[in-house]
């Protein structure tokens, strides 16, 4: 670090760089919501979750993993599947610069993070969006990978839990990543044959591609508080109807009230709740 | 009925133009000028096939919309018959963006099912154009069973803008009704053949698309986002949308040479709207085929194939890594 570094105050650090895990440098982090200026190893500790307002921050990929999966015997799934520019497509800059920027940004080589490990000693594979990659899209590495950790869980007899983050399909492999939709719910049949659960999390957001494929086919479809979950974004659907939207509109209360999920999980009971509703689905005995 | 041309169609707006008006002249003309007429027809017709042999993506896009092109209802009625429409989701509305029922192909009962545009002010916004609410979805998957239920095959007619972005689509779960089609068609123990035949819009289309064979007509597009959405999402300006269409690689031959699609099926000069009839015989012939090919194998061969066709989407490196 320059001595211009350490004189500069925290807030202006944390803007101008973040590093690898996700988690911004500096003492201080302020919440997007109250706006509430917090010590940020207090908001770590917190799972990332506002201590005065409850207002749920993004969390990343392998943070959330962290969270729900036991530190013993975790293996990652499907690392060796990488992208590429089918395509060569381009606008304004080319998708390999694209891809190269983000993995700077996230440390990650593309938007799904897979992780086979244990739930309070129950055997579980989970996979977790990593919305700051290109806004957690869903192209041919994050399809591929979301079946491997499918695979996977067939294999170790054990439940399947994706919890999503994202902006839906990725533009940039075109036609092959509408058809990862259809990929990842046709890969569901795999666990259903096998009466395996597939528990779905909604956090914010989940939106397009993401939200109309599995993200609804959960067994069980739980959503974090007061994320965005929804087809269409609201601006598209502002445009297209020319109304304002209602107060709360695609928000997890308002799907709860819809019937549309089963219930919203505050962050720091998830790994609880998620043991509960999967040892009751395969008829295992109560975790401690 | 006239011809609408586009704007990369104006020389040849202008050549039809002179046609009709030295018809129009003939009728009340001493002198013979149908042989001045027949030139300028051929000329016209191979200005036109000119013209459609170096479509950019983004002119095949504004065919595929063309207002004239036939619809849904427009094949089910000239290559089905006795099709009987079966209405509503039994469990809020009919969307009538969205129409299905049973009907015979070649003698043999099968379940048709299509998004349907409109053609008139009226009737486009009554099939609010062409863009499907959940109901619309929820009803096709009702047929589909119903379809798996009298082992009948399957088949869809796929042009939609998209599915509808609306406030009463999102609280009557959207998301929730497409991913369900994806879901199930993925194991229906029938034959399902789907046709793209305009607009294959995003999981709009994808939710009525999943099946054992996919083609495409040739001057139709299929793709994850609509040209001028890409454009304004990337480019933050929809006047790009000609080279959003570019890269996006949307058209049947594109999608054809990337291995997403089986059959392209061949169009008329100008478009499937310069000559309906061809195109009605052109289309009952590949769905003639495509069905035979389907039948000649057992249910569970056709499922296990359906099901790694499903698995093989997509395009990765694997890095030997980890």
């Amino acid at each position: 670090m320059s001595w211009l570094n350490k004189l500069l105050p925290p807030k202006i650090k944390k803007d101008s760089k973040t590093n690898k895990s996700g988690v911004p440098e500096g003492l201080w982090s302020k919440c997007s919501a109250c706006e509430a200026v917090l010590y940020h190893t207090d908001l770590e500790n917190n799972q990332h979750v506002c201590p005065k307002c409850n207002h749920h921050n993004p969390l990343s990929a392998r943070a959330r993993l962290e969270v729900l999966l036991d530190e013993e015997g975790r293996r990652e799934i499907g690392a060796e599947v990488v992208p590429m520019d089918i395509l060569k497509f381009k606008d304004s800059k080319k998708y390999p610069d694209r891809l190269v920027a983000a993995k700077e940004d996230t440390g990650e080589e593309d938007a799904l993070v897979v992780m086979q490990g244990s739930i309070l000693t129950h055997p579980i594979v989970i996979a977790a969006f990593e919305f700051r990659f290109i806004g957690g899209s869903m192209g041919s590495v994050v399809g591929e990978r979301f079946v491997r950790g499918v695979q996977a869980a067939v294999e170790a007899n054990a439940p399947f839990v994706c919890v999503s983050a994202s902006g839906g399909a990725r533009m940039q492999e075109g036609l092959n990543s509408l058809m990862q939709m259809a990929k990842t719910s046709a890969a569901l049949h795999l666990l259903s044959e096998k009466q395996l659960p597939f528990i779905s999390i909604l956090t914010d957001p989940t939106m397009g591609g993401v939200s109309a494929s599995f993200a609804f086919l959960g067994d069980v479809v739980l959503a974090e508080p007061g994320a965005l979950i929804g087809f269409a974004g609201p601006r598209v659907i502002e445009q297209t109807v020319r109304e304002t939207l209602p107060e709360g509109f695609q928000r997890a209360e308002f799907l709860l009230q819809k019937g549309a999920i089963d219930m919203i999980v505050d962050r720091r009971q998830m790994k609880q709740r998620l043991a509960d509703l999967v040892t009751l689905l395969m008829k295992q005995p109560a975790v401690a | 009925m006239k011809t609408t041309f586009l704007d990369f169609e104006q020389p040849i707006a202008e050549l039809e133009n002179k046609i009709e008006e030295l018809r129009f002249v003939q009728d009340d003309s001493v002198l013979d000028i149908s042989e001045e007429i027949a030139r300028l027809q051929k000329k016209s017709q191979e200005l036109t096939k000119t013209v459609y042999a170096k479509l950019s993506p983004w002119q095949i896009s504004q065919v595929a919309r063309h207002p004239q092109r036939p619809y849904s209802l427009d094949y089910i009625n000239s290559i089905f018959s006795d099709f009987q429409e079966l209405h509503g989701d039994r469990a809020f509305a009919d969307d009538p963006a969205i129409v299905g029922g049973l009907a015979r192909f070649n003698g043999q009962s099968v379940v048709v099912i299509g998004h349907q545009k409109g053609r008139d002010t009226k009737e486009k916004i009554l099939r609010n154009f062409g863009m499907p609410r959940p109901e619309g979805y929820r009803k096709a998957l009702r047929l589909m069973r119903l379809a798996e239920k009298f082992g009948l095959p399957i088949i869809t007619f796929i042009d939609t803008p998209g599915a509808y972005p609306g406030i009463g689509a999102e609280e009557r779960g959207q998301s929730e009704a497409i991913g369900r089609n994806l879901y199930e068609m993925t194991r229906l123990r029938v034959p399902i053949l789907c046709t793209v035949i305009g607009e294959g819009g995003s999981g709009g289309a994808l939710a009525i698309a999943v099946g054992d064979q996919i083609n495409m007509l040739q001057y139709s597009i299929y793709s994850v986002i609509s040209p001028e959405g890409c454009a304004s999402i990337l480019w933050k300006s929809a006047e790009k949308a000609s080279e959003a269409a570019e890269t996006l690689g949307i058209t049947a031959s594109r999608l054809k040479t990337l291995g997403l699609i089986d059959k392209v099926i061949t169009e008329p000069i100008g478009g499937a709207h310069r000559d309906t009839h061809q195109m009605m015989q052109q289309m009952k012939r590949t769905i003639a085929e495509s069905l035979r090919q389907l039948q000649g194998q057992s249910i569970d061969q056709m499922l296990d194939a359906r099901f790694e066709r499903l698995m093989a989407y997509g395009r990765f490196k694997e890095a030997d890594t980890v």
